[in-house]
């Protein structure tokens, strides 16, 4: 644990945002089973680039992420990679809860009655954190849905997978340029859970080296090797011995 | 895939349009009006953005309008919800039988990263979203570019998580019609990829149609 450089635990329902530099990775550990974490990301020196689903998917032919994808941004970067992965399945075409859902499913719970226990949604909080850096709601892209697996049948439909992840699974993500990070815990929407039941989650900022020329998730495909190419184009001096620009 | 025409008259139509390949198109639709687009020559991705026409700030989402209908495809049925969570349009007749809204927009980046660096210079239909958003001259821009869809584009996703951009499954004649349930508008770049079969390596125009309300 020594080498951790910060730590924070984000309760169940709370929502948060706080930057990662490149050369530094994010552990995220669900504190109980069926967690559900959603991840928005923006290049914290241009936050009109940012983390883009259909890139990220069409680019590595996937409609889900685990260990050594990356997420592009709409520049076609490397935004991170997730270099450690207990679940196997994170979701990116979700989206988040919004007030009217949350109301209709767990019904109504204010803070003058309920405190910090009252009913936030995925949206909402989402934004919130947004609001904070001049982003405003058009700025909210489709979320990574850490630790939820959600599945489609041969028709299309989707088809959700209850507790997905266990109590004490982790995701790590490293970074690959300076990103700034806004998270929710609220529950998944599709999570069949009938009691506003959100999970807590613990973030672990650590040190990370930066990825070689043999980097797993660099070469898990030639789109991802060039994606990489176009991050450390912005950090000529700060890049791994060994990593030559060489289109895949 | 159940395949439902629509009784309207293209004669009848108060709005018609070519859209070449390449090209951007921007137009209002009133609430209770009719839209459609028609692949003229077939396989040709039509990439399509919809805002509230008062308010830009509310668009389109793909991951709304996935989560609340249960499915990742696009048919007659599927109503397109925004990023308020209340329906844009509503799509009433659909004789090709599945639309994309996971692939997104091409772009100039996107293309170094998916078929080669040296890509980045081809059009792209982020490009014709840009230059179509910044001549409405309201201060919008690649911010306002949240999600799209990809009407005629075949995305298939299997059980196991594998998307892939196959040939489509669109052909010449084909259509897509929809109902506003708000005034909205509608933003079209009508693709020009050449690296992958979503245009059959071949991209061609479309036509557009707009319908009064009641007008059939």
């Amino acid at each position: 644990m020594s080498e951790t450089i910060w730590t924070e635990r984000v309760p169940g329902g709370a929502h948060t945002s706080f930057v990662m530099r490149r050369g530094t990775r994010l552990r995220i550990t669900a504190e109980d089973a069926g967690a559900n974490a959603s991840l928005v990301l923006y290049n914290y020196e241009q936050p009109s680039e940012r983390y883009n689903m259909p890139d990220t998917l069409k680019g590595q032919h996937t409609a889900f992420l685990t260990l050594h994808h990356v997420l592009y941004s709409d520049m076609g970067r490397a935004m991170c990679s997730i270099t450690a992965d207990d679940c196997g399945w994170h979701d990116p075409i979700c989206g988040v809860s919004n007030a009217a859902l949350v109301e209709a499913r767990y019904g109504v719970a204010r803070y003058q009655e309920h405190r910090n226990d009252y009913h936030r949604n995925g949206q909402d909080s989402l934004q919130n954190e947004l609001e904070k850096y001049g982003l405003t709601p058009k700025d909210l892209v489709a979320p990574l849905n850490l630790f939820s697996k959600v599945s489609v049948d041969d028709q299309g439909n989707l088809v959700f997978h209850q507790e997905h992840a266990a109590a004490g699974d982790s995701v790590e993500l490293r970074f690959e340029m300076h990103c700034l990070v806004a998270l929710t815990t609220c529950q998944h929407p599709l999570d069949p859970e009938p009691r506003y039941a959100p999970r807590a989650v613990t973030l672990e900022c650590l040190p990370a080296a930066l990825p070689g020329p043999d980097d797993p998730a660099r070469r898990r495909c030639p789109e991802n090797a060039r994606a990489f190419i176009n991050t450390e184009r912005m950090f000529p001096f700060d890049v791994a011995e060994g990593v030559r620009e060489v289109a895949a | 895939m159940s395949l439902i025409e629509s009784a309207l008259a293209a004669d009848r139509a108060r709005f018609r349009e070519i859209v070449p390949a390449g090209e951007a198109f921007v137009h209002r639709i009133e609430r209770g009006e009719h839209f459609r687009i028609l692949d003229l020559e077939g396989n040709q991705a039509v990439d399509t953005l919809f805002y509230n026409a008062d308010d830009f700030e509310e668009c389109y989402s793909a991951v709304d309008t996935i989560r609340a209908q249960g499915n990742i495809y696009l048919t007659t049925g599927s109503i397109l919800l925004s990023n308020r969570g209340n329906p844009l349009l509503t799509i009433v007749a659909d004789t090709c039988g599945r639309h994309d809204t996971l692939g997104g927009a091409c772009s100039a980046e996107s293309n170094t990263v998916r078929y080669a660096l040296d890509k980045k210079h081809m059009h792209s239909c982020r490009d014709s979203f840009m230059m179509a958003l910044a001549n409405l001259d309201r201060g919008l821009g690649k911010r306002h570019l949240s999600s799209n869809i990809n009407f005629f584009m075949n995305v298939p996703v299997t059980p196991d998580g594998r998307l892939t951009f196959e040939d489509g499954i669109s052909a010449a004649g084909r259509y897509v019609e929809l109902r506003a349930e708000m005034d909205v508008v509608v933003l079209i770049s009508n693709c020009p990829q050449l690296n992958n079969p979503c245009n059959a390596y071949n991209p061609t125009p479309v036509e557009v149609f707009v319908w009064h309300s009641g007008n059939g």
